[in-house]
């Protein structure tokens, strides 16, 4: 099993999401976050003192899936969070040892 | 000169003054986090730039001697010189100092080109916003406020009542605010993605404010602390009760629920269409006019939808709808003394009424477009899409409402 996570633009979050609902994916959890990659950050200006503020808001994807769909799922938030500019985010996958439902205790692909 | 009358109409420019910032945060809490000082900003700059030309030219132009025809007044009190006794053609002659009239109508100068802004929500260009309210302010508000609270204008002399400004504050910008909706187009993604208030405490607070700022608005329009004024005072306050109530109940019929941001809405329009009614009604008709007001703007709510125009935060349904549902009521509600169709007066004041509300629609429309347009060719109306989705706290201001900087991250340049 895998766990995708990707760092997306804030606006890309319901592209992503109807990408994902359209491929089957059952669930989702999204954050809101900050940091940095290439994307320079911004300025701000208070009472005309000049501040860089370098880290710029993002939202976290994170989908856990079973092996064979991990490539699917990337290629749709890949293809849905694409705007083409710089600060597009990222998307990775980690190994996951094991998933267990709380409500059920069922374990691994059953908990998916 | 009455020093109660002076002290009341003084107190009461201040209240209508509050109002505006009161707006700001009603409209704030409704768009998303990212344009919350873009939405505070376009409000709380009228009272900069409108205050400025207020003074200059903008109440010359509005209650200045008519040039002709009551469109008009001219250039005689720019800069508000030799007005100390000017006594503006009242019959009955004002009882307060002229400056503090020239205050108090100051006020509605300011919130009613603030009220379009909650319209263009999210996505106007800040140094558009400021090219439309500064040419809006002379070319439109000025004028309409002078055929209808002015001696000299037209409508005033037509006979069409408006005790505060329904067709003056809310019918005016109310359909500039739709006019500029057509031309600056809908937000990138409305209808289908979901731009939910991002905190509605700010709205309940600029509500309960604007509540508080309309007995200024309407009891001052009375100009004096007497029975006229006590009047409006109730009728404001039963026309906001009854059409909370209203709109809650429809919309609990409807979806199932009561909201906050329905008893806003419904208070704010049964103030909206008790304005141009406050002094010229008893408290039993402005409780109909507050029931029947919260039920229509309800309703008015899905014409966006309907017809595909991004109001964002519903001015047309509240402003626009509200405005002419209060300045046709009260052609039937109108008490004795002035001769609604109720009353058993005869049927020319609806008719009057009817008038200036086309008139008003009319002027201000196409106005509002043509100077919609020069701006949107030159200076641009819209921001950028990704001004847009940056937000305009960012984007037009270079500022964060809800500081994201504290995260240690933020270093001082230079």
């Amino acid at each position: 099993m895998k766990l995708v996570t990707a760092i997306i633009k804030p606006f890309k979050v319901d592209d992503v999401k109807e990408a994902l609902r359209s491929l089957g994916v059952q669930g989702m959890t999204v954050s809101e976050v900050q940091g940095f990659g290439r994307q320079r950050g911004h300025t701000e200006v208070y009472r005309g003192a000049e501040y860089t503020v370098d880290f710029v808001p993002k939202v976290r994807v994170e989908v856990l899936a079973d092996d064979a769909d991990a490539a699917g799922i990337v290629d749709a938030i890949v293809t849905a969070a694409r705007t083409d500019k710089i600060g597009d985010g990222k998307v990775w996958l980690t190994p996951v040892e094991n998933i267990i439902r709380i409500r059920t205790g069922e374990m691994g692909h059953d908990a998916l | 000169m009455d020093t109660g009358d002076t002290a009341w109409v003084l107190v009461c420019s201040a209240l209508v003054l509050f109002m505006t910032p009161g707006l700001a945060f009603f409209y704030g809490g409704m768009v998303r986090s990212k344009n919350m000082l873009g939405m505070l900003m376009q409000n709380f700059f009228s009272m900069g730039l409108v205050s400025v030309i207020w003074v200059l030219v903008g109440f010359s132009l509005a209650f200045g001697p008519d040039i002709g025809g009551g469109l008009l007044g001219d250039f005689s009190f720019a800069g508000l010189a030799d007005i100390t006794n000017a006594d503006f053609g009242f019959a009955a002659p004002l009882t307060i100092p002229a400056l503090v009239f020239v205050a108090f109508q100051m006020m509605f100068a300011i919130i009613t080109p603030a009220l379009i802004t909650g319209a263009t929500a999210d996505r106007m260009k800040f140094a558009g916003w400021v090219a439309f309210l500064g040419a809006w302010s002379i070319l439109v508000y000025s004028p309409v406020a002078h055929w209808v609270f002015s001696p000299g204008g037209w409508l005033f002399e037509l006979g069409a009542l408006d005790f505060a400004g329904g067709t003056v504050v809310h019918i005016n910008a109310g359909i500039a605010a739709l006019v500029l909706v057509l031309v600056i187009g809908k937000r990138k993604g409305w209808p289908g993605e979901a731009m939910p208030p991002h905190a509605l405490p700010w709205t309940l607070i600029g509500t309960g404010i604007l509540w508080f700022g309309w007995f200024g608005f309407n009891a001052g329009s009375a100009l004096g602390a007497n029975v006229t004024a006590a009047s409006a005072f109730m009728t404001t306050n039963t026309a906001a009760a009854a059409a909370m109530l209203s709109w809650l109940a429809v919309e609990k019929l409807k979806t199932g629920h009561a909201t906050t941001l329905g008893g806003a809405s419904g208070a704010v329009a049964g103030l909206v269409a008790i304005t141009p009614c406050a002094g010229f009604v008893n408290p039993m008709a402005a409780l109909a006019i507050g029931l029947i007001a919260g039920v229509v703007c309800f309703l008015a709510v899905q014409l966006k939808f309907k017809f595909g125009f991004d109001d964002s935060l519903d001015v047309i349904a509240v402003h626009l709808v509200g405005g002419i549902t209060g300045s046709l009521l009260l052609g039937v509600f109108a008490n004795e003394a002035v001769g609604g169709l109720l009353a058993g007066g005869e049927a020319s004041l609806l008719g009057k009424q009817f008038v200036a509300v086309g008139a008003t629609l009319a002027y201000s429309g196409i106005v509002s477009f043509i100077l919609a347009k020069i701006i949107d060719k030159t200076i641009g109306l819209r921001c950028t899409e990704d001004e847009e989705a940056s937000g305009l706290d960012l984007s037009q201001h270079a500022e964060s409402a809800y500081a994201a900087g504290e995260f240690g991250s933020m270093g001082r340049v230079g």
